[in-house]
């Protein structure tokens, strides 16, 4: 990151407590970013310059990244790819709020800039989506929990991390993230309950981004927001626009910050919109209209922050050039390690972890592929 | 050495873990202030305090779920589920959750939990409280299974089961919490998963069971031998790893085997271990090996009908019978 002679400190932003009230309690967090770029009337950015920075690079990257990995699994050098594209700021304003290095990250799947800032590398992520177990081996120091497929299933995870974490008297906050089709899940209710009855320092945070695949959000819920099922367990709900990447992490920064403190759990909910498919399986045209999807465009949380960013002296056309060119060779050269690395299988791949102290009759099917190995692969 | 009821050994081999490995805390519905619907878990809250045992919200999937975090922050949980019938709502959290969290993560987070559950009839429940589930179970790559029947086995195996870095479905026979009493070692020791105990010695017939069906296995040798009949019983003690080698070399001795279980028919455990038998004894045999099982019918919850469901002593030694004059 580069330094800057006018580097400003970040201010000590508090969400403005008097904001819109819902039904349910909820507080709406009043905008900061607009959509144009401009802060809005009063409103001051609660990122310093660095983090201002931080944000858009991590945001430019996962673009990137969601560019190459849709042509990488069009000319099938990958499996089925999910973007992250138009939820950049949702994502990257809550990560910014943890310190990597004692929060923790339960994902959903379409959180690739929470990821990068917990420190994932990109060879993982490749490794990921070419289909090798190492994809989802987190090294010790990135404090992420592996991608589960279920649904909401990985909430009670992250508040029994929360709650572990208190109970031991580490100083650990976890975010745990889900998506809107998820809210209507079991788990997430369980989840949300336990994480009231617990006060464990834990932030549900629903990107809330209006379809799950074709289902749209007034399916889901005949509740006003999400952001309301708070009132059902107890704990403070927040709504924020999800495309501001100033508001997002100003109200998670609050709401780490309660948890932290022994102020237990916040459910936020980021609405934002996802302008790629749910996966490279997907053809959103098939059931979201044309006018949404370019209403939404033009609501695109990126283009907002690079504009802020340029305004305000922080970013210019070169540095943007000179990420991009620098980021696709770091793609690149992730990809090709991944590639490389996953060339690399083994029947062990099939047993290593499945336990600690594998059954004696485990071992034996391990030794029979092992000695038929030469078959399979011949 | 003391005459424990299994449930007493419970509750002694819980204390006792509590106070030696501070990790542990115990999670679950009514385990604290009343102590357990059984009284498994009397006694512990008000030793260890509210942080180490804790009454959970009513939510099976969210008790096996926080385990899960709980475990990967470093602490080793173990959870009640009431009955074992009421785990379904957890199922998912169990077998791909709890069961791959290490596999997931290639071995950087563990899940050192044990969930204990009561299954088994015979004690004149409501619907879902009865229910011999252990089969479902034993599909799950990367769970175990323990099921004493013994009160020293439940201490041991319970011990063991705690300190196995890897998930462990612990099953109590809910009739035999207060019926089953035996002599219990004092101190610290545990019974290793994967080990099977010879229950009875005998040269005639070897009859594998588990759990609530060892005691009818040890009814049935009693009859058998006035008739002059030396049935082995072999208690598995673990399903998950099963001790296919005692099984084996019992049914090579006797060259006959029955299995009995107290779940439904069609895919029970009981079949994995017939089919254990028929790949690693075969020439051993001298008769077809039979299974004794509940229908393939709900769990009655009518009390009045529920002595038909589960395989009885008689049933048992009509099995046996028939195995010899094979």
């Amino acid at each position: 990151m580069t330094s800057r002679s006018n580097t400003k400190a970040a201010p000590a932003h508090r969400v403005d407590l008097e904001a819109r009230v819902g039904k349910a309690g909820e507080r709406h967090v009043p905008p900061i970013l607009l959509p144009d770029g401009t802060l809005a009337p009063g409103a001051e950015c609660p990122l310093g310059d660095e983090a201002v920075i931080e944000a858009l690079v991590l945001m430019i990257r996962s673009r990137l990244v969601d560019d190459r990995g849709v042509s990488f699994q069009r000319q099938g050098r990958i499996g089925t790819f999910s973007e992250a594209r138009g939820q950049e700021a949702a994502t990257a304003g809550s990560a910014l709020a943890l310190d990597p290095a004692t929060d923790w990250v339960v994902q959903a799947y379409r959180e690739l800039p929470a990821l990068l800032r917990q420190g994932m590398s990109l060879t993982q992520y490749w490794m990921l989506f070419i289909g090798h177990p190492d994809g989802w081996a987190f090294p010790a120091d990135v404090n992420v929990f592996p991608l589960q497929i279920e649904l909401g299933t990985q909430l009670p995870h992250a508040v029994g991390m929360a709650w572990g974490l208190r109970l031991q008297r580490r100083p650990g906050v976890v975010i745990g993230y889900f998506g809107d089709g998820a809210s209507s899940e079991g788990d997430f209710y369980e989840a949300g309950n336990l994480a009231g009855v617990t006060e464990a320092p834990v932030v549900l945070f629903c990107q809330n981004n209006g379809w799950a695949i074709s289902t749209p959000r007034q399916k889901q819920t005949r509740a006003e927001t999400i952001a309301a099922k708070a009132a059902a367990f107890g704990i403070p709900g927040y709504v924020v626009d999800g495309n501001d990447v100033m508001a997002v992490y100003a109200v998670t920064k609050e709401a780490v910050e309660r948890a932290r403190a022994g102020g237990g759990p916040t459910l936020i909910e980021a609405q934002t919109y996802r302008l790629g498919a749910h996966n490279t399986a997907d053809d959103p045209t098939r059931y979201s209209a044309k006018e949404e999807r370019e209403d939404w465009e033009r609501r695109d949380p990126l283009a907002r922050l690079r504009t802020y960013a340029i305004n305000a002296g922080l970013w210019d056309k070169e540095r943007d050039e000179e990420l991009a060119e620098r980021t696709y060779a770091e793609i690149d050269d992730a990809f090709r390690e991944a590639q490389e690395r996953s060339a690399a299988r083994t029947p062990a791949m099939l047993f290593d972890h499945v336990y600690a102290n594998p059954p004696a009759r485990l071992e034996r099917q391990r030794r029979l592929i092992e000695e038929e190995e030469g078959l399979w692969l011949s | 050495m003391a005459v424990l009821s299994m449930i007493e050994a419970i509750r002694g081999a819980l204390t006792s873990e509590m106070e030696r490995d501070e990790r542990m805390m115990v999670l679950g519905q009514d385990v604290a202030t009343l102590g357990g619907v059984f009284r498994a878990t009397d006694g512990l809250a008000a030793r260890f305090g509210p942080e180490r045992v804790v009454d959970t919200p009513l939510a099976e999937s969210s008790i096996v779920g926080a385990s899960v975090g709980l475990a990967a922050s470093g602490l080793v949980p173990v959870a009640e589920i009431q009955f074992l019938g009421f785990a379904h709502l957890a199922f998912h959290q169990i077998a791909h959750q709890l069961a791959r969290l290490r596999y997931r993560s290639q071995g950087r987070l563990g899940c050192q939990v044990t969930i204990r559950a009561p299954f088994g009839g015979g004690v004149r429940a409501l619907e879902i409280h009865s229910d011999a589930y252990e089969a479902m179970y034993a599909q799950v790559p990367g769970l175990k299974i323990a099921a004493p029947a013994t009160a020293r086995d439940a201490k041991g195996l319970l011990l063991a089961s705690i300190r196995d870095e890897d998930p462990v479905l612990f099953l109590e026979p809910l009739r035999g919490y207060r019926l089953v009493k035996d002599d219990v070692p004092d101190g610290d020791y545990t019974v290793e998963l994967g080990q099977a105990r010879v229950a009875r010695a005998g040269t005639d017939v070897t009859i594998v069971a588990w759990s609530g069906m060892v005691p009818v296995a040890e009814r049935a040798a009693e009859t058998l031998a006035a008739d002059g009949v030396s049935a082995e019983i072999i208690d598995l003690r673990s399903l998950v790893p099963l001790d296919v080698d005692t099984i084996v070399a019992s049914v090579v001795k006797t060259g006959r085997a029955v299995v009995v279980q107290e779940g439904p028919m069609t895919a029970g455990f009981a079949s994995e271990v017939v089919t254990s038998i028929s790949e690693e004894a075969f020439y051993s045999l001298e008769a077809p090996v039979a299974r004794v099982t509940g229908p393939d019918t709900p769990y009655p919850f009518a009390a009045a009908v529920e002595e038909y469901y589960l395989p009885g002593e008689a049933r048992l030694v009509g099995a046996v019978r028939r195995t010899l004059a094979a």
